[in-house]
């Protein structure tokens, strides 16, 4: 029995990782309705800022919070100048320019950063450990559930979260009632980006930093998404904790480590075909 | 095909068999990969440009169609050009049973459900339980083919390259013809029904779900030939040749090229196949910069490629009517 606890402890310290990049999809499919392919790449260029300003000799939260910060305002900067004169064209040209914007990110970090791997510091003291969970593990858990319970209470107790709905729900009652919905859809870009930058920090410790990293994360953070069902926040994390579950039982267990990836591959195309809901989305019904 | 059209397509395949003499065999080579690209720019074309399904995943039809290759001549000791209809003939199934759920999902979904099957297609390559077939991590190295026999009989002389050159241009003028009657017909109709209106195309009677997976299966065809044709020309297969990047160069190619035109698969070949090698120079990471710029660059600016603005140009010169909003990005 133990290994399969360890594995299933395991599992949630990494599902919770996927949890908080899934919610960052979430979120900003909530307001936009698009899935935004280039996040893993926008948390990986966040983390490699961090790495900078740690070498450069700051403490580690201080830079933690200060690239947080540097990733809600690129958030807002790209949706102000690239997502914004997209906004209503045709599914195509979207997907062209976040597959465009993941290319970018991701030829300029290799480019500044190079593409050599590299270690990434963990904050948490080894006290931490717990008999089945390496420190790095339930400090990733815990930091991940602060955001998420952070992010709670912001949309659902402050007037400018409530605002943030509003927009996504509604956007032209929302606009009658004097919100300002296009910088409500930049805000909500630069918390996704710095919701995905805290995830990225906390993957990279277990990963290593390369500009690739966050491929198969951004795989399963898909899978956490869609099986949450994409428009739910709830679902997002219920999802990214059972896919990280599901992922290291059967890659400890059934298929072997190396077929991992396969498992977010199923998990994607099965959801969307039995349910494209998922547990917790609202069913989508058009009008023909 | 207009008179005019039929001139310049029949110069320029006259220009295709004139190159290996004056070229040196590394822009031989070169110019090989270039027709391969078309290839596979043209099936993936099918698909989005002209059905409107949206494919980041192609880079994994290439992948099977060039291990097929790779395995056929590898393990069965079959000659090069016989694996060449069965790489198409396997990816034509494959890219079918893709379709057949794909046919449930739309836009934005699709994307997603692609782009997973190219993430994950490194990994399935270099599973264990394939290693035996697939070579694993390393690969399978392939044996550059020599001209046949027959041709040195009849007093041709030509080099490795040469001849591949000529194997693959012929493949790629049979390929393109078919794709242009595919296009140009009653399914090509359908398919750009589909793809404006698709509640419309039903109640015109067009079976979409028919159309729609014959559309990927098609396109995977293509693609898939193409990846057979790439494995030869390059003699090596590795897994982590058929990254997810490969599927976006190809998407880099249609955008530049022009969705939705035949012309638009060579143009784009020449970029994917040229503006790499040109960028390299400035840094390794630089290539990948320029493509995402020109991604983003030509979904605002030039919508339709550059097949799009050559035919808008000429268009304009000739006194006819500006390009039509409807030929505008699908």
């Amino acid at each position: 029995m133990e290994p399969v606890l360890l594995q299933v402890l395991a599992g949630l310290a990494t599902g919770s990782i996927y949890a908080s990049l899934a919610l960052a999809l979430v979120m900003i499919y909530q307001a936009t309705h698009l899935v935004n392919f280039a996040q893993g790449e926008m948390a990986m260029f966040a983390t490699y800022i961090a790495w900078s300003l740690i070498n450069a000799g700051m403490g580690y939260w201080p830079a933690f919070l200060l690239t947080v910060l540097i990733a809600f305002v690129l958030g807002v900067l790209i949706e102000r100048v690239v997502i914004r004169p997209v906004e209503n064209a045709p599914v195509l040209a979207v997907v062209v320019v976040f597959i465009g914007l993941l290319v970018i990110l991701n030829s300029v970090a290799g480019w500044i950063f190079s593409y050599t791997i590299k270690s990434f510091p963990s904050p948490f003291p080894p006290a931490l450990g717990i008999r089945y969970m390496s420190p790095h593990q339930v400090g990733a858990l815990a930091v991940t559930l602060l955001v998420l319970a952070a992010l709670y209470v912001f949309f659902r107790f402050t007037p400018l979260g409530l605002a943030m709905r509003a927009a996504a729900q509604n956007p032209v009652s929302s606009r009658l009632v004097g919100i300002r919905v296009g910088w409500m859809l930049a805000l909500g870009w630069g918390l996704a980006a710095a919701v995905g930058a805290v995830a990225g920090m906390m993957v990279a410790p277990i990963v290593y930093l390369d500009p690739n990293m966050m491929a198969g994360i951004l795989l399963y953070a898909f899978a956490a998404a869609l099986l949450g069902g994409i428009d739910s926040p709830g679902g997002a994390v219920v999802g990214g904790l059972v896919v990280g579950v599901l992922e290291n039982l059967l890659g400890a267990f059934v298929i072997g480590n190396e077929l991992k990836l396969v498992v977010a591959l199923v998990l994607i195309v099965g959801v969307l075909l039995v349910r494209p809901s998922g547990f917790f989305g609202r069913v989508h019904v058009s009008r023909v | 095909m207009s008179k005019k059209l039929l001139t310049v397509t029949i110069l320029l395949i006259a220009l295709a068999c004139v190159l290996p003499f004056v070229l040196t065999n590394y822009r031989i080579f070169q110019a090989t990969l270039v027709l391969v690209y078309a290839i596979a720019l043209l099936g993936l074309n099918i698909l989005t440009g002209y059905n409107g399904q949206i494919s980041l995943g192609h880079g994994a039809f290439y992948a099977i169609g060039a291990y097929a290759a790779a395995m056929l001549m590898d393990q069965a000791g079959m000659p090069y050009w016989a694996t060449i209809p069965i790489a198409g003939a396997v990816c034509l199934v494959a890219g079918f049973l893709f379709g057949l759920p794909a046919l449930r999902l739309e836009g934005l979904y699709l994307a997603l459900a692609t782009f997973a099957l190219a993430v994950s297609m490194p990994p399935i390559l270099k599973a264990h339980f394939l290693e035996k077939l697939t070579g694993g991590v390393q690969g399978i190295v392939i044996v550059k083919p020599d001209p046949p026999a027959w041709l040195a009989a009849a007093g041709v002389k030509l080099n490795a390259d040469q001849w591949l050159y000529y194997f693959v241009l012929a493949i790629a003028i049979v390929l393109f013809i078919v794709g242009w009657n595919l296009i140009s017909g009653r399914v090509g109709r359908a398919l750009i029904a589909i793809r404006d209106h698709h509640t419309a195309a039903e109640a015109m009677g067009i079976n979409t779900a028919i159309y729609k997976s014959l559309a990927f299966g098609v396109s995977a065809m293509y693609t898939g030939i193409a990846g057979a044709l790439g494995a030869i020309a390059v003699q090596f297969v590795a897994p982590d040749s058929f990254t997810v990047f490969l599927s976006i160069t190809f998407l880099v190619g249609i955008v530049v090229g022009g969705l939705a035109s035949l012309s638009g698969a060579l143009y784009g070949a020449l970029f994917i196949q040229f503006v790499p090698n040109i960028a390299d120079e400035l840094s390794k990471a630089a290539p990948w910069a320029v493509f995402g710029v020109f991604l983003i660059g030509f979904v605002y600016l030039m919508p339709t490629g550059v097949a799009g603005a050559l035919r808008a140009l000429t268009r304009r010169r000739g006194g006819g009517k500006l390009l039509q909003p409807k030929e505008a990005l699908p």
